[in-house]
């Protein structure tokens, strides 16, 4: 269970997250909705530990676990995913060997062995053929001269071979066609699972489409200014945010 | 070059200048060497030790740094020899699933006892430099001058004026040597010296050799090294050069020359994996005298702490239709500086010229500084050439996305350097070398971590 409790957060002096709260439980599939500029990237960041965001306030636990305290690789292996909206591209390091060294590393950091080749092989092939990863992109340099669609597919399957227990989706259906956002989608659902919660950040309700969420948080000026179930998309979807904007004004 | 002399001798060149004089009856060659060596001391006693006033020396001041000239190394005594012998194996372990034939160099003399001598196939032939220069062979002579490469640099004056051993590799036309010949340069004692060593590697036409330079210790000791290899690639001839430098302790200085000329097409490879350690300079000169050769120089230079590593080309195109490449990547941690001078020259007539020069560093620390000054001088009209520099950091973006992944942020930094310096060492055509090469640099990476 991942719990936000009053959480403020500046970068640079400028504050951009305002006293949020929120929890998502276990096996809960919660959307985060909100204007540009309304902070749903830096609350992604912020949760996965990424440096120069200045935590002024408040607190970020996943299953009791003090996230804040952690570095953005101790909270990785405590479980945290973030699926980045546009991922990095590593040349001169092939997709194989980033996959096995962080999965490696996860392991060491929470005391299990390493895998062995065949069985981190057997792992890769069998979550590449599901999200329809060729083998031959493994091979090449992590997502350098990937497509949109090719890169985000390449997300989730980390996201599958490192088995988080929170996951974090920033904008995940941005850059993608319909057939990928389609591919991305399934792969994301085949990982909901009772024991895994998932953070899905997105303007549009058109994702909410394929990944149907349990609760839909509406974020504005650095808050949670309405939640709702699934229908709650669909209304904005319909109004746009101006009902929820001033609500946090 | 200027050969001015105002400054009154350092003690530094006071020393080299009384070691001179006390050796030059007993260092090896005949009258003609005798004399080479007086004209080359007379240069250094002209211009002394190379200042940042030459504007070759500009980044790398050896007269400001070499505070005092250790004494020159004498020819290893019989019971050094075993015992190194008896240790050769494990001093110096094998490069794993590499077969080489190994010449042994201690103290800058060539050891045929400790070397794989009777493995060289037929059409080598080895002999040490003393007994090369005792013969007075003015062809042997023209050789180690290389064609007048490097004339007017001090330093290699000083190595022409000292050279006391090293070895002479003759490759006989159209011979294949298949097995890698190993330079192996050791260390006979705890005593801090000189060495001045000088090799000379000729190919015949059509002849092919893969050469290592490689150093024994892996202990850091304190020493002042000036060693030159000159190589003549014939006609068709083909060499790959892996050179790995000494990591030298704190304190030591290290000029490393290779002068090499290139007959019509041949082809030249040579990388040069340096790791730090005092203050190091490694100055190629490069001459196309033939048409359709080509010739590549790459390195990787992974420094640290004080360490200061100076790589200094000056390729010089005067036959048409040949293609140089350079390709230098720099790590720069702690307070480490990097050099990197590169002068391509197209002489008139070498048309069809194809130069393509660049120079790579990552600065990991604010105290780390990067030199970089790319030079074309080109006299012909019809010429491709081109060269970048760039400095940069590692790429946070790049670190943040790892370690989000789960890397700690020590072994995302490793994984991108290792990439980065990647690229050079794919240079490298042996394969089994080129695994050797990435181990050490990730051995390297992995101690930068602590």
């Amino acid at each position: 269970m991942l719990e936000i409790r009053n959480l403020h957060a500046e970068i640079d002096g400028k504050k951009i997250l305002n006293g949020l709260t929120l929890t998502v439980n276990d096996g809960e599939v919660a959307a985060i909705m909100g204007p540009n500029g309304s902070g749903k990237s830096t609350l992604s960041y912020v949760i996965s530990g990424r440096a120069g965001y200045e935590v002024t306030d408040g607190e970020v636990l996943l299953d009791g676990v003090n996230l804040l305290e952690l570095d953005a690789a101790e909270r990785a292996a405590k479980g945290v995913f973030l699926a980045f909206q546009y991922p990095l591209e590593i040349p001169g390091v092939t997709t194989m060997t980033f996959l096995k060294a962080c999965m490696n590393a996860q392991r060491k950091a929470r005391g299990e062995a390493e895998l062995s080749t065949p069985d981190f092989m057997k792992r890769v092939r069998a979550g590449a053929d599901k999200l329809g990863v060729a083998q031959d992109m493994l091979r090449r340099a992590l997502n350098v001269g990937f497509s949109g669609g090719e890169k985000k597919r390449m997300e989730i399957l980390q996201m599958s071979l490192l088995e988080p227990t929170f996951a974090i989706l920033d904008e995940t259906d941005s850059g993608l066609d319909i057939d990928a956002l389609r591919i991305v989608s399934e792969g994301v659902n085949a990982l909901r699972d009772p024991k895994r919660g998932f953070l899905v950040i997105t303007h549009y309700q058109r994702l909410l489409d394929y990944i149907v969420p349990d609760t839909v948080h509406v974020m504005s000026k650095g808050r949670i200014v309405k939640t709702g179930g699934k229908d709650l998309a669909l209304e904005l979807e319909q109004n746009g945010y101006r009902d929820y904007v001033g609500e946090a004004a | 070059m200027g050969t001015q002399k105002t400054a009154p001798q350092t003690p530094a060149e006071a020393r080299i200048t009384a070691e001179f004089l006390g050796a030059r009856m007993t260092l090896p060659g005949t009258a003609a060497i005798g004399d080479l060596r007086d004209a080359a001391f007379e240069f250094f006693m002209e211009s002394g030790l190379p200042t940042r006033r030459l504007e070759a020396w500009h980044y790398t001041d050896l007269r400001q740094s070499m505070r005092e000239a250790l004494p020159i190394a004498i020819a290893p005594a019989a019971t050094a020899i075993l015992g190194l012998g008896a240790r050769l194996e494990t001093l110096v372990p094998r490069i794993e699933g590499l077969d080489t034939i190994r010449v042994v160099v201690v103290d800058g003399h060539f050891i045929p006892g400790l070397s794989d001598v009777a493995r060289l196939p037929q059409g080598v032939s080895l002999c040490s430099l003393s007994d090369a220069l005792g013969t007075g062979d003015p062809a042997l002579v023209a050789a180690l001058c290389a064609g007048g490469q490097g004339v007017g640099d001090s330093a290699l004056a000083l190595n022409t004026a000292f050279m006391q051993g090293g070895i002479v590799l003759d490759v006989a036309a159209d011979t294949d040597v298949g097995v890698p010949v190993e330079i192996l340069s050791l260390c006979s004692g705890a005593q801090a010296q000189a060495v001045y060593g000088r090799s000379l590697v000729r190919l015949g036409a059509g002849a092919r050799l893969t050469l290592i330079e490689a150093d024994g210790m892996e202990d850091l000791r304190v020493e002042q090294r000036n060693c030159a290899l000159v190589v003549e690639v014939g006609d068709g001839a083909a060499m790959e050069h892996v050179f790995i430098p000494a990591q030298l302790a704190a304190g030591s200085s290290q000029v490393a020359h290779l002068l090499c000329t290139l007959g019509a097409h041949a082809h030249f490879n040579s990388f040069t994996l340096a790791r730090g350690g005092g203050l190091m300079r490694r100055q190629a000169f490069v001459r196309f005298e033939g048409e359709f050769a080509n010739a590549q120089l790459a390195g990787a230079s992974l420094l640290k702490g004080h360490d200061h590593f100076d790589t200094t080309l000056v390729v010089q195109h005067v036959a048409p239709n040949c293609v140089s490449r350079e390709y230098f990547k720099f790590v720069l941690d702690g307070e480490a500086t990097g050099v990197f001078q590169g002068k391509v020259s197209v002489a008139p007539g070498a048309q069809k010229t194809d130069g393509a020069m660049k120079s790579m560093a990552i600065l990991l620390e604010d105290g780390a500084s990067m030199n970089n000054k790319p030079e074309l001088e080109i006299f012909a009209d019809d010429v491709v050439c081109g060269h970048g520099a760039t400095v940069a950091q590692l790429d946070e973006e790049q670190i943040f996305y790892a370690q989000a992944r789960g890397l700690p942020r020590s072994e995302a930094e490793s994984m991108l350097l290792e990439a980065f310096v990647d690229e050079a060492t794919d240079r490298v055509e042996n394969e089994t070398l080129r695994e050797t090469l990435t181990a050490r640099i990730a051995a390297w990476l992995v101690a930068r971590r602590g």
